[in-house]
Formats: structure tokens, sequence, C-alpha cells
């Protein structure tokens, strides 16, 4: 998402037929400083990262003071999927449905090492990545992550929804495939899964 | 004025206090009473008895299995009245069996008891159901038919369990299976995908395995209203 040059200073142009005229930029500015700080997360936790993300949201931490006050356990009424723990195939159709489910506009975190790679568990049960499923705005390192670093994902996050602009087509939903039901060639789903560092030498498939 | 008598641990009636034992040795030691029982009852068809670790492995033949289970399960000397676990293992080694493992476990004689069956390699994956013997074995067995794809004869519901019914690559335990699965990564996900899960998990699954008398009340009028789950 290319973002778009603020118009020149003095110079305004009320002409909302071009997308960046002063009053939809003061709009945009408006509309994504209440989204940003009202995001709403739904948890999808699978694993330990969500015992991390728990303690994001408890008082310690306390999620609350950056506007995710609520948990939306409904996908209805969230705006932000933390996708915490590793997803297994059997898990895909769920994560997808759930995804669709959210109304635009709607973001994700791919919260550890797990949902965003597949982490240690490379085998024939665990997507490798949850980017290989729906679309992913921030991904969190480490196993798990600490919940500052969560935190500091969600801050990244709402310096990408700052970004957004009402013209833009960034938060188009997404459009699977209708036969595979995959909305990225498989060509590079298989890229995205190769194996690496560890995982190589774990493969016997020969036998 | 309660009906109930409190029963503590290790105060079983006519048996010493149980004592965490010391020393075992890997092999060798006290067999399980049981493990003779069963050799001057069975005869041929206990293979081996082995203690390993102090616990008594009973090698049997497949085709007395059921029977043999079924007579430890009824007999009040012996009384295994739970079954903790069946499971399978396979080998490296290409030339040894698949074991079959059912562990037995008697509360009464406080005893525990590994029996085995072996299918030589190039035989066909079968071995008897002992659902009709214990109820909890229904997805034990389901479990190591999903992983194995020993066909359990006589099982009332077998299919898969923890992985998904439609799911093509063969049975992930198996030595034979390689980690990451047969397929593509882009394939397994194309086939996780098309998997709906509305229509396995909608309460018409319940239903299935004539569970259906079990069911609540209210749930099988709305079963019977032809209500479904979803959208």
């Amino acid at each position: 998402m290319g973002l778009i040059d603020a118009p020149a200073p003095g110079v305004v142009s009320l002409d909302a037929g071009q997308g960046d005229g002063w009053i939809t930029t003061r709009l945009d500015f408006l509309v994504n400083w209440g989204r940003a700080n009202s995001l709403w997360p739904m948890p999808f936790g699978t694993a330990c990262c969500a015992i991390e993300f728990m303690a994001t949201a408890a008082s310690k931490f306390d999620l609350a003071r950056f506007g995710m006050e609520r948990m939306g356990f409904s996908p209805r009424q969230a705006d932000v999927l933390i996708c915490a723990g590793r997803v297994p195939f059997k898990l895909a159709p769920v994560l997808r449905r759930i995804w669709q489910q959210m109304p635009q506009p709607k973001w994700a975190i791919s919260m550890g090492a797990c949902a965003s790679t597949g982490g240690m568990f490379d085998t024939y049960a665990v997507a490798q990545g949850i980017d290989t499923i729906i679309p992913v705005d921030v991904y969190v390192p480490g196993c798990p992550p600490r919940p500052e670093a969560l935190i500091y994902a969600i801050m990244m996050l709402q310096k990408q929804v700052m970004k957004e602009r009402m013209s833009g087509t960034s938060r188009d939903e997404m459009t699977p495939d209708p036969l595979s039901q995959l909305y990225i060639p498989p060509s590079r789903i298989d890229k995205l899964s190769e194996a690496f560092g560890n995982s190589i030498p774990q493969t016997r498939s020969g036998q | 004025m309660s009906e109930f008598t409190v029963i503590r641990a290790g105060s079983a009636p006519g048996l010493p206090v149980p004592a965490t034992p010391r020393n075992v040795p890997h092999r060798g030691g006290e067999a399980n009473p049981s493990a003779a029982t069963l050799k001057a009852k069975f005869g041929d068809a206990i293979v081996r008895v082995d203690v390993v670790w102090g616990e008594t492995n009973v090698v049997v033949a497949m085709d007395k299995a059921l029977e043999i289970i079924t007579w430890l399960h009824d007999e009040p000397t012996e009384s295994y009245e739970y079954l903790s676990d069946v499971t399978a293992v396979e080998f490296r080694d290409r030339g040894l069996p698949i074991e079959i493992i059912w562990h037995l476990r008697s509360l009464k004689h406080r005893r525990f008891l590994r029996l085995k069956g072996l299918i030589e390699k190039g035989r066909p994956l079968s071995a008897p159901s002992v659902y009709g013997v214990y109820k909890g074995a229904d997805w034990l067995e389901r479990e190591c038919y999903d992983m194995f794809g020993v066909t359990f004869e006589g099982h009332p519901d077998l299919r898969r369990i923890l992985l998904w019914e439609q799911y093509a690559e063969g049975y992930p335990l198996r030595k034979d299976f390689p980690l990451r699965g047969r397929f593509s990564r882009a394939e397994q996900l194309e086939q996780a995908l098309a998997a709906n899960p509305e229509a396995r998990y909608s309460m018409e699954e319940l239903s299935v395995a004539d569970a259906y008398a079990d069911l609540p009340q209210d749930m099988r009028a709305r079963i019977k209203g032809g209500e479904s789950t979803g959208e």
C-alpha cells in the first residue's frame, strides 16, 4: 500500500473525486484515529502463545491502554484477529471461516513462530504459516513472544491503520480461487513452506 | 448418616500398603501373578512373558487375544476392570512385527498388565476389538486406526478421530510415512480447506453410531425438527 502524498501546504483541494483532497484526507485521519484506538481483538488462541496473550490482556500489561478494551470472542464484533499458536491443517478451514465472518475493516496479527512459519512443527499436520490461509498484517517473532513483543506489534498495527485511505484498495476482501480455495498461488505456498534450518535432515521421505 | 464408606488410598482390604518399588531391574524380576495364571489357563496362546522395569508384558496369540482379555476382565481373581490404553508400535527394524498393545489395570488387585499381539510384516493389520468388553476402547481403537491403519474387527464405528475423515495421505505413525506427509504443502492446504467443518461437527454427527437415543430430549427434538447448525 503506497502512502499517498499529502497535499502541499496552503493548497486546499475540495474535489472529492481526486481521492486525496483536503476533506477526504482529514476524514481519513479522523476515521483512522478512531479505528486505531479502538481495535477489538478476536483471540484465536491454539497453544502456549495464548497464555502470553492472556498475560498481555491482563492487568500487568493491560491491553486496554491501546483501546483493546473488549475481547471479541465472536468474529462478527471484532477488528483484529490475533492468531496465537500453531494452526494444524484440520483448523485451516475454521480459521478461514472465522476470517471471512469478520466484517471489514479487519486486520490479522500472526503471533509467535508457529503461527508465522509453522515453527518447530514442520510436520504433516501443521500449516506452515497462517499467511497461507489468511492475509496477515503483522508477524510477531518469539516462542512464545513476550507481552511487550505483542504490544509492539499492536502499536505497529495502529501505525498501519493510520495510513489507511478510504479510496485505497488495501482492505479489499480476499477472493480465494473458487476451485482450490487457495488465495495465493500453490507454488508460493510451497515456497513459503520450504524446509529450512534444522528441519531439513528430518525428512526421510525416501523410505 | 452416610451410606458411603470412605476409601483412602492404599487401604484396599487384604492387601499390604503399597510402597514405591526401589532398585527395579531392567529385565527380570517378579512377574505379575496373572501371567502364571494365564499360562496355566491358555497354554500355547501365551507366546512369551517378559518383565521389563518391573512391568509384565505378555505376548499373546492374536486370534486368542479377545478371549484372553474377556477372561481377564470377567474372572474375579483377575478382575482387570480398567483399560488404560490401546496402541500399536512399529519398529524401524523392518523384520520386526508390528505390535498391538493393550494396557490393562486391575483396581481391585492393584495390578498392571500389558498384553501384546504381534502382526508379522506383510500381513493385514487387523486385531480384535475389545469394545464389547470395555466401552472405553471406542476412541482408543479409533485413534490407533487413525494413526496406524489397524482395523479393529468388531468396532461399531471405526473411522478417523484426530485427522479429518477425507484425509488421504495415509497413516502418520507408520514408519514409511514421511514426516512432512506425502503431498506438497499447497496440496495439503487445498485438501484441508476443502473439508467443510460444519459438515463434520454438526448435531447430526452426534446421531452417528446409534447415539441418538442417548442425547438430551431437547437436542433430539431439535434434530427431529430438521434443525441444523451453521449460517
